[in-house]
């Protein structure tokens, strides 16, 4: 249960103690959060004491009279103006314009005329609830928001700024004739400042492909797609990288599969689960890849004899900049935004992943697809 | 008259980064051992005793560097320690207007921001062993 503090100020005390035996067991029900509202209340009977635990005890609610011993209700709103987080509930026996306009603009959120019923106090505290509630969900999601951006942004410029300084060191060295006059000496530094170009250059593709993805800006061709021309261009793509390892990449896909699809996208897919396999598979490893038709859907399955992962890995595969980083994967290079794309574009498809992995044996990838109806517009944007 | 070569550790995850270092260190005439992270490094300290020690901050994790500097300077008070940094950007913590008050908890004698420059590297380390 979420519990709000409500403060009530009336210089009746039976006014106050009635409040307060309205609102001590009074719940509201806020079904779409599956939440329950409840209150805690104080109370004052002037205004100095009003404005006093307004700032000391922070109310989320204050039910405040207009007519007080000490000052009127308008002026506990202008001396805590700024000082105060509450949704302001005014109490008036004399229901003016002028001070409802007042009121409102030091920021009232309703008006409650006396005499009253306890019913209509707490249908007017149930607005001002549920409204409390809603705003500060809202301000919390927008910070989380605020704090994942930033989180990805931080990581984003390490990235960027590591290859970056690689490749600056190295024209350094190469500035300073490090390793002599003889060009061929430097040919290293200058295969390992390309290679890191490359990560960079990658990186940079992927996050557009990721944004792109992302607000749904993306144009898309659907057409028919041969899936075994499909796998094996994707097996190409990775055969240096696979040849390097001595790794045997292995396509088990019958002739003529066929789905409709945009190409790229389907690219996307079987490239991204190939690179993985090989990429963190052992020497000498096998990377299987196998397309096949159920239930109307595709299903890909991509199985390596790789490094695995433990279950703490696996808990964590499917987040920005995730590339799990241990004694077995530190010289492999990725942008580490390859699998978020990958889940993105499976999205796309109405589609689903299953991982499966045992640390130091292999990982497998389940993945179905269902075919894109052939009108389909740009793609709507994907939801994280 | 022939002298010892002065020993120096140089840790970095980024093999790029651990190669340019050790390369620019080795042409200056010192003894190099090299270790891609902290628990590496703390290995290899067990049969190496560094004159000096280059580290680069965020390895593993984000604090590995301090963590590095902090081990080294309890097993060798006074062997200097050089952190490498690309942080500041990212973090947007400049270290280089905190030096002052910031080495006092971070025990490393100099920051510096990578990629450090090969006559900077050189300057420094000859600054802090009294070559």
């Amino acid at each position: 249960m979420h519990k709000l503090k409500v403060l009530v100020v009336d210089d009746e005390e039976g006014m106050r103690g009635g409040a307060v035996r309205s609102l001590e067991s009074f719940r509201v029900q806020l079904e779409e959060f599956s939440d329950i509202v409840g209150f805690e209340l104080k109370t004052a009977g002037d205004g100095a004491s009003a404005i006093k635990l307004v700032q000391e005890w922070s109310p989320d609610i204050l039910l405040l009279d207009y007519k007080l011993p000490d000052m009127t209700g308008i002026d506990v709103l202008s001396e805590t103006e700024g000082k105060r987080d509450a949704q302001v509930i005014m109490i008036t026996a004399f229901a003016s314009l002028e001070v409802a306009v007042t009121a409102t603009k030091r920021g009232a959120f309703d008006f409650l005329a006396k005499p009253f019923t306890p019913d209509e106090l707490r249908g007017t505290v149930q607005k001002a609830a549920r409204h409390v509630y809603l705003h500060r969900k809202a301000r919390k999601l927008e910070e989380e928001k605020r704090q994942v951006r930033f989180e990805f942004i931080s990581v984003l410029a390490h990235e960027l700024k590591s290859p970056l300084a690689a490749v600056e060191g190295y024209m350094h060295l190469m500035r300073e004739r490090m390793k002599g006059p003889e060009l061929a000496s430097y040919d290293s530094m200058v295969g390992r400042s390309i290679t890191r170009l490359g990560g960079m250059r990658k990186l940079v593709l992927d996050l557009l492909d990721l944004t792109r993805l992302e607000s749904g800006k993306k144009p898309r061709a659907i057409d028919r797609v041969d899936l075994a021309k499909a796998a094996g261009m994707a097996a190409e793509s990775v055969a240096s990288a696979a040849g390097a390892k001595n790794v045997t990449v292995e396509l088990e896909v019958a002739e003529g599969l066929a789905m409709t699809a945009d190409p790229g996208e389907v690219d996307m897919i079987l490239s991204n689960l190939l690179t993985n396999a090989v990429k963190y598979n052992k020497k000498g490893g096998r990377a299987v890849l196998q397309l096949s038709r159920k239930d109307g859907e595709v299903a890909i399955r991509c199985s390596d004899t790789g490094i695995g992962m433990t279950e703490a890995e696996l808990s964590r595969l499917f987040g920005e900049f995730v590339r799990m980083k241990n004694e077995h994967t530190r010289d492999i290079d990725g942008s580490g935004l390859g699998l978020s794309i990958l889940k993105k574009v499976v999205k796309l498809y109405g589609g689903g992943i299953k991982v499966r992995s045992v640390y130091g044996e292999g990982s497998s990838f389940e993945i179905t697809l269902k075919d894109a109806s052939v009108s389909a517009p740009a793609a709507e944007p994907a939801k994280a | 008259m022939t002298t010892t070569k002065k020993n120096i550790l140089v840790v970095d995850d980024d093999q790029d980064m651990l190669e340019q270092v050790s390369l620019t260190m080795t042409a200056e005439g010192y003894n190099v051992a090299t270790a891609r992270g902290q628990e590496e490094a703390e290995e290899t300290l067990l049969q190496f005793i560094p004159d000096l020690a280059i580290i680069d901050l965020m390895m593993e994790h984000m604090d590995s560097g301090f963590a590095l500097c902090h081990h080294i300077k309890k097993l060798y008070p006074e062997v200097p320690v050089i952190l490498l940094t690309g942080v500041a950007a990212a973090t947007g913590i400049d270290f280089s207007t905190r030096q002052g008050d910031a080495s006092s908890w971070m025990k490393a004698d100099i920051l510096l921001d990578k990629p450090a420059r090969p006559e900077q590297l050189r300057a420094e380390v000859k600054r802090l062993m009294r070559v």
